[in-house]
């Protein structure tokens, strides 16, 4: 018995590994919800693009840190870009249209990807140490670090909107753009600011992703699946949601594996989700938007 | 007004005569351009015109495609009688999906169809369907030969097929569309709180039209799964569930006519994609559809319809 | 002109009459200055890390056209994507066949896609040669004379592990981790196969994972939780890799057996961990180009002068773009024995007629051999082991039974 709960444990800790990846993805997703109220479907690809500049950089010698600030600042003016560019092209269309834009990126970005750099898969350092911490088989240095640093921009984000007034800004012009415009908010340029602070959570997430996954331009493929099931779950306007349901999500994932098998585990998992929406279908901490006639 | 009555008679037409006009190859891309036709149309009457957005219809597409082919080739039966069985299994299965979606709104939807859309493969290959399915190997399927007597080539003759199925679903489609319950689907769709005061009931509209849209899109699956002699677990996957969004949003939402712009389009424009670029085939693709969006929000359905209004309101103005 | 006609046909007459040196014979796709092949590939998609093979056969037929092609005939291989989506390769290969009308279909890759198109070329009776893809069904020259597969099955091999673990560890307790596909199921079929009844029992543990998922480290702790002492590693490189990995960070040091697949050193072993790989087992037939041991080989240096000079976009450290080099030099072999007679019928001929031919960048030893009755080309393979730097090979050379 003590065997199989030591199983079971060790699943639920790698669980939560895991899980740390899908809530990092599902904060960017959430970031760029809560500026622009849509789900940018190519913020995986954005984020695999960033992490294989990094790994240019890398390469070409930068030291670590210098890399992934560079990279995380040029994620940012990327995701500037791309909004001011074409998103912006876009943004009286109906939403579906908006939708392809999305797929259009993700699949120039994957493409591009794959031409530039191969599809060989990378090694990816990672800034903490290769040690386990105190030897323990359980859980890698690494992947405590990126939950560790997943939180911090969980509580930077929180922060930003709860207590700035930019925060604020950009919150209303996502709900309500002209009342927005009325009061003075440079409704364009909070989108713009929106996706770039997504391309740089997303960066940050694929730079930490990479080490453990292995960087290839189809990295982030599956983890979008999940990333976008753990941020509906957590409630799509709750930046704390969703890193709680890419934990959520992880260890149910792993749970589902061992105790029924892997060949239904996509499916089950996927059945549960879905499930917990039917009955709370605003997520586990979404607000439910009450519409008035 | 008489242009819009001789239209659709011209193409027919034209339908008609092309399998002779062209090589068998290419008679197999034009009977698979009909093929997505109707799954299009399938998926336009649940997203465009009722206003459920589903990411996952290529789950619908392949419990078409598998019954087809699991009826065809475990228990040998014709290949004409196999298309409604498939037909009727997926709107069954679209309308018990239906239900439990009903609690779901815009976003959570597209989840929940994206969910089915990427387990689809996996229930597929499940040890347990294995006798049936063929697990991960597959299931071949032979050609229908054309009746005897008539002078067509199999690929022609299955091209007649899927046109008098498509012709018959295009047909009942528009006036379900334009009648009581195609009005119930858009007002749902724009005013669905008004809907209700009006006596609309919404739960039996949206799982009906779930239903039916899920029929024909399996309708479509199974005579693809003809057409192409085989069908495969990871042949279904989120890719064509992707591809069909993108096929109505470019042929044009809430029309009956962009089903054919969106199937021209997906067949088609991944090839010349790769004629343009070889290294990089899908950036090509990529750029393509942002262009489309950009000039043509409304879809193709949506500029063309614009054309015909100007030329009948210049005819009008002479 | 008669006359001239009537002295050619004398000395034709007279001199020895080698079929295939005389008389020119066409088939589609042939001609006096072009021979064409056709090909579909998946360069997108999920298997487009692949479509690095289609490209190294483009550069090495552009390096042999440089230098006077096949017989003065050039080849133009016309490879055509296919996304990896069966219906894709049946509507990319009947283009082949009806409308660029080649001579035959070269190395198209992919299980699911070659069995879409497996009866319409045999019914077409175009040559479907070395099939890029592991399943074992390509050999049947009996219902499908027209189709030749060429790598070693996957089948094969897991019968090879389990033929070996029978022998030398009838105790073990194997956990299994297998990509929950084609291929990995015909692995582990073909494992089951080669425990047979008896054995059967010696499989503790089996857990698949879709090409989806992130990570397998949820599967590889499953099987360490079953008290395995044997792990069979069917996966493709990136978790094949992830796997070697985390095994070793858990703690868990079992007779590590990798699939062929997954042995590159420069794409699997050294993402994983050169220390963390060392004592893997597998089965070669090829060479690894970043094995040292072949570092001063001439024909190594051959194989890397030419993706320096014709594929400087490609890895060297790919596996993959050797195993496209030694199928081209193949295809390039059967073509030089047509000489004139370039028929479908006698291509197929020749290349169900080839007699120990030594690749020189296959495994020392090993021949590629094929009859009218026996399709299967690789019918030998060598277990080896890795130093922490190199595969070394151990034990004989192995045969496999089909």
């Amino acid at each position: 018995m003590t065997a199989m709960g030591g199983m079971l444990l060790h699943q639920i800790i790698a669980g939560l590994a895991t899980g740390g990846i899908y809530a990092s993805v599902a904060l960017a997703l959430v970031m760029i919800y809560q500026a622009t109220h849509l789900v940018n479907f190519a913020q995986g690809e954005l984020a695999m693009f960033a992490t294989y500049i990094c790994w240019s950089l890398l390469q070409a010698g930068v030291p670590y840190w210098a890399a992934f600030f560079i990279t995380a600042a040029g994620a940012f003016v990327l995701g500037v870009l791309v909004e001011r560019l074409i998103v912006r092209l876009v943004e009286d269309a109906p939403v579906l249209a908006v939708v392809i834009v999305f797929i259009g990126l993700l699949v120039i970005f994957n493409s591009l990807a794959g031409w530039i750099f191969g599809y060989a898969i990378q090694p990816f350092p990672s800034p903490f140490p290769a040690q386990p911490p105190f030897g323990n088989a359980y859980v890698s240095s690494h992947e405590l670090g990126s939950i560790a640093i997943t939180l911090v921009l969980l509580a930077m984000l929180f922060v930003f909107f709860r207590f700035t007034s930019l925060g604020l800004a950009m919150r209303a012009a996502a709900q309500n753009p002209q009342s927005s415009r009325l009061v003075g908010i440079r409704v364009g340029w909070m989108l713009a600011l929106g996706w770039g602070l997504a391309g740089a959570i997303g960066a940050v997430a694929g730079m930490m992703i990479a080490p453990t996954v292995f960087l290839e331009p189809n990295m982030m493929s599956g983890i979008l699946l999940y990333a976008f099931a753990a941020a509906l779950l957590g409630g799509i306007d709750s930046p704390g949601g969703a890193v709680l349901g890419g934990f959520i999500v992880g260890v149910l994932e792993n749970i589902v594996g061992a105790l029924l098998g892997t060949e239904l585990k996509l499916t089950v998992a996927l059945v549960l989700i879905v499930g917990v929406l039917v009955i709370r279908p605003a997520g586990l901490f979404g607000k439910v938007h009450v519409t008035r006639v | 007004m008489k242009l819009q009555r001789f239209l659709p008679i011209v193409l027919i037409v034209l339908a008609c005569a092309m399998p002779f006009l062209v090589s068998n190859y290419r008679v197999f891309q034009l009977t698979m351009v009909l093929v997505y036709a109707i799954a299009l149309l399938g998926l336009n009457m649940l997203t465009g015109f009722n206003g459920q957005i589903s990411l996952g219809h290529g789950a619908f597409y392949a419990i078409g495609a598998y019954t087809a082919a699991v009826l065809m080739d475990r228990f040998g039966l014709p290949y004409w009688a196999v298309v409604p069985v498939a037909g009727a299994v997926c709107g069954l299965a679209g309308f018990l999906f239906g239900l439990p979606a009903l609690r779901l709104e815009g976003l959570y939807l597209s989840l929940a169809t994206f969910a089915l859309g990427v387990a689809m493969p996996q229930i597929l290959k499940y040890k347990g369907l294995e006798h049936w399915t063929g697990g991960a190997m597959g299931v071949t399927l032979t050609k229908p030969d054309p009746p005897e007597g008539l002078p067509l080539s199999q690929d022609q003759w299955l091209y007649f097929v899927v046109l008098a199925w498509l012709l018959v679903l295009f047909w009942l489609g528009a006036n379900l569309l334009e009648g009581r319950i195609g009005r119930a689907m858009v007002a749902i769709r724009d005013q669905p709180i008004a809907a209700r005061a009006m006596g609309v009931d919404t739960a039996r509209v949206k799982t009906l039209t779930f239903g039916i849209s899920a029929l024909y899109t399996g309708i479509a699956g199974a005579l693809g799964a003809i057409a192409v002699q085989f069908v495969s677990p990871d042949a279904f996957g989120v890719f064509l569930s992707i591809s069909l969004l993108v096929g109505i949003v470019v042929g044009g939402l809430a029309s009956v006519s962009g089903a054919i712009y969106g199937a021209l389009f997906i067949q088609f424009v991944p090839s010349v994609a790769e004629q343009v670029s070889k290294s990089a085939p899908w950036a090509i693709y990529g750029l393509l559809l942002i262009v489309f969006m950009v000039l043509m929000p409304g879809g193709v359905a949506g500029v063309v319809r614009a054309l015909l209004a100007r030329v009948v309101d210049r005819k009008r103005r002479r | 002109m008669k006359r001239r006609t009537l002295l050619l046909g004398a000395t034709a007459l007279g001199s020895t009459p080698t079929w295939s040196q005389g008389a020119k014979k066409y088939g589609p796709g042939a001609s006096d200055t072009e021979i064409k092949l056709g090909q579909t590939m998946a360069y997108s998609g999920p298997a487009s890390a692949y479509g690095t093979i289609g490209k190294l056969h483009t550069a090495y037929f552009r390096m042999l056209n440089e230098q006077g092609g096949v017989n003065g005939r050039r080849i133009n291989l016309i490879s055509l994507d296919d996304g990896y989506s069966p219906p894709k390769t049946v509507e990319q290969v009947r283009r082949l066949v009806e409308q660029d009308e080649v001579l035959a279909l070269f190395q198209t890759l992919g299980t699911a896609g070659n069995s879409a198109i497996h009866k319409y070329v045999n019914a077409k009776k175009v040559p479907h040669l070395f099939v890029a893809s592991g399943a074992s069904k390509w050999a049947d020259p009996k219902n499908f004379p027209w189709t030749l597969g060429f790598n070693l099955s996957y089948r094969a091999e897991g019968q090879i592990y389990a033929r070996y673990l029978v022998k030398s560890r009838p105790a073990a307790k194997i956990a299994v981790l297998y990509q929950n596909d084609d291929f990995g199921k015909d692995m582990l079929n073909g494992l089951k196969d080669g425990l047979g009844a008896a054995g059967a029992k010696m499989i503790v543990a089996e857990a698949s994972y879709e090409v989806t998922d992130p990570t397998v480290d949820s599967q590889v702790l499953t099987l360490q939780g079953s008290g395995a002492d044997t792990f069979i590693n069917i996966a493709t490189p990136k978790f094949a890799a992830q796997a070697i990995r985390k095994a070793w960070d858990s703690g868990w040091k079992p007779l590590h057996i990798v699939n062929n697949v997954g042995t590159s050193v420069g794409t699997v072993l050294t993402p994983a961990g050169l220390d963390k790989s060392t004592g893997l087992l597998t089965l070669q037939y090829y060479r690894d180009p970043n094995d040292p041991q072949w570092k001063d080989d001439p024909h190594m240096l051959e194989w890397r002068a030419f993706m320096g000079r014709y594929y400087r976009e490609g890895d060297p450290r790919d596996a993959s773009n050797l195993y496209a080099y030694l199928t081209a030099q193949t295809m390039v072999h059967i073509l030089k024995a047509c000489g004139n007679d370039l028929t479908r019928e006698n291509l197929m001929r020749q290349a169900t007629s080839i007699k120990a031919l030594k690749l020189p960048l296959m495994l020392p030893g090993l021949t590629l051999n094929s009859s009218p009755s026996d399709y299967v080309l690789v019918k030998q393979a060598q277990l080896s082991r890795f130093t922490g730097s190199r595969w070394e090979g151990f034990g004989e050379v192995l045969s496999t039974v089909g």
